[in-house]
């Protein structure tokens, strides 16, 4: 009986539940069987079947056109305005995850419909019974953890993983400027993105040439701050100073100013003919204008300091009050000792301080790794170099990606360099994370 | 006596070194906040002239930004936008860092190491995705559709916050509330939401004060200029390719926003830092 009941479910769902006299329970299980069934026929399915529309999996409901599409990636193009039928290859294979993902949910459904008809059924062959609504009461206490993870989950199965699947799934395609859907079909490819980026030089070179500048940017521009904003405290925090919280308080401003506003301010004032040229050429340091912005080092140099501006008031505030934690009888046993007040900084403050500061410094790393937004709303990338493909010289990684996503629809390449970047940057959070406590904890 | 003297003019020296450095950085960090403020005035749009005195200064920036262009609605989307955020993200983040901290289940670590893992893949090509979701779900141009993205995208982040502060306070709280009869959620809300009220603090603020500034999902999502945000409404004025581009009115809009926000950073200072620097430890 019991292998009756599940297989009745697994034909039509909550059908077990109803042998098991579950009918409440048995009714939800049908009805979200009626929802998929409902979807799948009221979107072609059922045209199909009545004979409205030609039989093609084009015309099939969202479930079974979505996997077609998934795999076929569409079989007509749109040569011309007079193609009325056709497919669009990347609307077919987002149709075509957001059905997979769907799909695999409702099957976890079905699994757990028939799982419950057969274990129902177990309990009754031994003599229990169990209401519907004594299920629920259940089902609310044992899978709490479950229920209340369920939106969070599912919102970030939706707006995150779809997204991250649709990604991975385009470097295996060639759908590029010269595959641009629908007039053209996208094809699967294998690993021939990849090949590419190995193969053609000036892929491969620019990814070089742009992963380097990544590295070093994330690495200059996260240490100037940080000794900016380390030497600020030390000043502040001097012997003797006063006014100290209103220098905190001033210094503190370029932090609480929304960054894109600084950002798109500096990038006016660093403009040939903006303020700091005309303050430089009146006090008679140039002649003529420097091109802050139009020239590799200079544009560099301009984004490390305008980060340097941004973000040396955070470390400022750390830095302060990780000092402000020292205990002063450590300061006095080094003047016991006759040391003066650098050795009390180099061997006092600064190990107190960095041993504080240090997961920060990992952090802001990391963050200046993939820092898109100063690059794009400052230089955008330029100047521009022919030794760059489509990238310009103080592009990082995350905005070459997107230079090549929307500027030139290399949607290919672009996602073969995301998946290089998610590598390295799993990779090494990875080992990062596993030695933090809060995992370890449980 | 003579090393008396000596030490009173080095320590004089060093003072007068230390307040010359102060003023030097306050002038660095001051001036292109002021520059902004001065241009806001200038009645006159040309990058050229523009400095932190302008001449006959004028309000009348103020006054094309909100009679000519669509900024107040602007700032009444970017506002909702950010009131939903922070009621939604507080919400979802809190309940879910609750059952990641106190809970036992199976797929627990596997889930928050993959969630984690997510956050990590650069999201551009994620936009088409999105776009494409958005449309299929007739949610372009729909503020709501940026409320859900943001919420979800504050998801890792602050879960892994949230969670490695619930665990910082001992079970023996919960155990003895499930003893007196206290149900799981009465535990959560009751016990455990109270206690956990600076961190809850810190995720609401960064949830509220990320959608002002965010360009790329509003550029690509909203389409109409009714439904538009402060920060691409701002951006097409800088641009100078773009028929919008207003100098003047953009730092005349940029006042009205880094005011509020900064006067919220300012307040709230000494506890983002610390959320910030818990962030880092995970939580630790």
């Amino acid at each position: 009986m019991k292998i009756i009941a599940a297989i009745c479910s697994a034909v039509v769902w909550g059908s077990g539940q109803f042998i098991n006299k579950q009918k409440l329970k048995g009714l939800v299980f049908f009805l979200i069987q009626g929802v998929l069934l409902f979807i799948e026929l009221s979107t072609g399915t059922l045209n199909v079947l009545r004979g409205v529309s030609e039989a093609n999996f084009r015309n099939c409901g969202y479930f079974t056109k979505g996997l077609w599409g998934l795999i076929t990636l569409g079989e007509i193009p749109r040569l011309d305005s007079s193609t009325l039928v056709y497919d669009h290859s990347i609307m077919l294979m987002i149709g075509g995850i957001i059905s997979t993902v769907t799909l695999l949910l409702f099957s976890l459904v079905w699994i757990w419909n028939i799982r419950d008809a057969y274990l129902s059924r177990a309990e009754i062959e031994q003599g229990e019974t169990t209401s519907s609504i004594g299920y629920v009461k259940k089902l609310w206490k044992n899978s709490f953890e479950y229920i209340m993870i369920t939106p969070g989950a599912l919102l970030v199965l939706f707006v995150s993983v779809i997204p991250v699947l649709f990604s991975v799934l385009v470097a295996f395609t060639n759908y590029n400027a010269s595959t641009i859907p629908p007039r053209n079909l996208v094809d699967w490819t294998g690993f021939k993105t990849f090949a590419d980026i190995v193969r053609i030089p000036i892929w491969g070179s620019t990814f070089i040439r742009v992963l380097t500048w990544n590295v070093v940017w994330a690495f200059l521009a996260t240490f100037t701050a940080y000794g900016f904003g380390l030497l600020v405290a030390v000043l502040i925090n001097a012997k003797g100073i006063r006014f100290k919280s209103v220098w905190r308080g001033i210094y503190i401003l370029p932090w609480a100013m929304p960054a894109l506003l600084s950002m798109l301010t500096f990038k006016q004032m660093f403009n040939s003919a903006g303020v700091f040229n005309r303050l430089l050429m009146s006090a008679g340091f140039i002649n003529a204008p420097i091109s802050f912005l139009g020239e590799t080092n200079w544009a560099r140099t301009v984004l490390i300091l305008v980060n340097m501006w941004l973000s040396f008031p955070f470390f400022m505030a750390l830095i302060s009050a990780a000092m402000t934690a020292i205990s002063p009888e450590l300061y006095e046993a080094v003047e016991m000792d006759g040391g003066t007040g650098l050795h009390k900084f180099r061997y006092i403050s600064l190990p107190t301080i960095l041993t504080a500061t240090a997961p920060m410094i990992v952090m802001n790393v990391a963050a200046n790794f993939n820092n898109f937004g100063a690059v794009y709303f400052l230089t955008s990338g330029g100047p521009l170099d022919p030794r760059y493909q489509m990238a310009g010289t103080t592009d990082l990684l995350i905005s070459w990606i997107f230079k090549l996503t929307l500027d030139f629809r290399m949607y290919n390449i672009a996602a073969a360099v995301s998946i290089l970047i998610f590598i390295m940057i799993a990779t090494v959070s990875g080992f990062n994370l596993m030695r933090t406590r809060s995992f370890k904890g449980d | 006596m003579e090393r008396n003297t000596l030490s009173i003019v080095k320590t004089i020296l060093t003072r007068v070194l230390v307040y010359t450095a102060l003023m030097i950085v306050a002038v660095i960090v001051l001036y292109p906040l002021l520059w902004i403020i001065g241009t806001s005035f200038d009645p006159i749009n040309n990058l050229g002239r523009m400095g932190i005195f302008p001449q006959n200064p004028t309000l009348k920036n103020y006054v094309r930004l909100i009679e000519e262009t669509k900024y107040i609605s602007w700032y009444l989307n970017t506002a909702y936008i950010a009131f939903m955020t922070m009621f939604f993200s507080v919400l979802l983040n809190t309940l879910t860092a609750f059952v990641f901290a106190r809970f036992d289940f199976k797929g627990k670590k596997a889930g928050l190491l993959s969630v984690m893992l997510l956050q990590m893949f650069p999201s551009f090509m994620g936009l088409t995705a999105i776009y494409m979701i958005a449309l299929n779900f007739g949610m372009l141009d729909n503020l709501n559709m940026l409320v859900i993205i943001y919420v979800a995208g504050s998801i890792p982040t602050n879960v892994w916050l949230v969670k490695g502060n619930l665990m910082n306070l001992p079970k023996s709280i919960d155990e003895a509330a499930y003893i007196d009869g206290a149900s799981k959620l009465q535990v959560f809300i009751r016990i455990l939401m109270p206690l956990s009220r600076p961190i809850i603090s810190f995720i609401a603020l960064t949830s509220f004060i990320m959608p002002w500034m965010d360009f790329m999902l509003p550029r690509f999502l909203i389409k109409s200029a009714d439904n538009q945000t402060l920060a691409v409404g701002l951006f097409f004025m800088t641009d100078t390719r773009s028929p919008t581009a207003d100098l003047t009115a953009f730092c005349a809009g940029a006042v009205l926003i880094a005011v509020p926000i900064a006067t919220l950073y300012m307040i709230c200072q000494r506890f983002l830092i610390t959320g910030l620097a818990a962030g880092a430890n995970k939580g630790e």
